[in-house]
């Protein structure tokens, strides 16, 4: 299929188009992050994904949620990252109960500090917006 | 793939046009959840969506997810801003297609 990629009115999707059936992470402005591989797309960064996970992440450990195949609206699309599965991350994948009790534990942690709770020990939070 | 072909504006460029001359720089672009992504500008469209190339994260801590993306597309609709290197930037250049695209606009 010939893209014309120098028509200034090609749809938004353009740069999406490579990421076709590659493997992404897709952040939502909820703050969820869903991995998977893209297999479709539109002009308003509508998006299908395929064997996709959720992925909750707790400082260096995280737990996954399997979802099947997801259909993304795509105003809650904050970004779309192409993921290189050789990098070393150093991450630790663990079960949702695992990740629930290091949760908790920080939880306890932070309050039982001198002083209340620093901001440094603070859970990296992905607010929604 | 078929897409609808909108009609023909000569407005709502000015952005898309200054963008692509900045393709192939480094940026930073501060989204609305208040993640940075520094990287380099491969495309933009018309919606202004970006995909940054090489990229690095402003808080690697707060944003572990990004630790593995090296490349990534960009919501229009979620930049907050664009942090722009001021040598690639012709500020009068700017000035002067403003100037046109309002002085086109009015007619």
């Amino acid at each position: 299929m010939a893209v014309n990629l120098s028509d200034p009115y090609l749809p938004g999707a353009i740069s999406l188009f490579e990421q076709l059936d590659k493997h992404l992470i897709v952040v939502l402005r909820d703050g969820r992050k869903l991995i998977g591989y893209l297999r479709s797309i539109d002009q308003f960064a509508n998006l299908v994904l395929d064997e996709v996970v959720e992925r909750t992440y707790i400082q260096k450990y995280y737990s996954e949620i399997s979802h099947g195949i997801l259909l993304i609206r795509g105003e809650n699309v904050v970004l779309a990252g192409e993921l290189d599965d050789t990098i070393e991350t150093g991450q630790i994948k663990v079960s949702i109960d695992e990740l629930h009790r290091i949760e908790q534990s920080m939880e306890h942690a932070n309050n039982d500090a001198p002083g209340g709770s620093s901001s440094k020990n603070d859970l990296p939070l992905d607010e929604p917006y | 793939l078929q897409f609808p072909s909108p009609p023909n504006y000569a407005r709502d460029m000015l952005f898309f046009s200054f963008f692509k001359t900045l393709v192939g720089k480094e940026v930073v672009v501060e989204l609305k959840n208040d993640l940075s992504i520094c990287g380099t500008l491969h495309s933009v469209d018309q919606y202004l969506n970006m995909k940054l190339l090489d990229i690095s994260v402003s808080d690697q801590e707060r944003f572990p997810h990004m630790l593995s993306v090296k490349n990534c597309f960009i919501r229009g609709s979620v930049v907050r801003y664009v942090h722009l290197p001021a040598e690639h930037v012709d500020t009068q250049l700017l000035q002067d297609a403003t100037r046109k695209e309002i002085a086109a606009n009015k007619k």
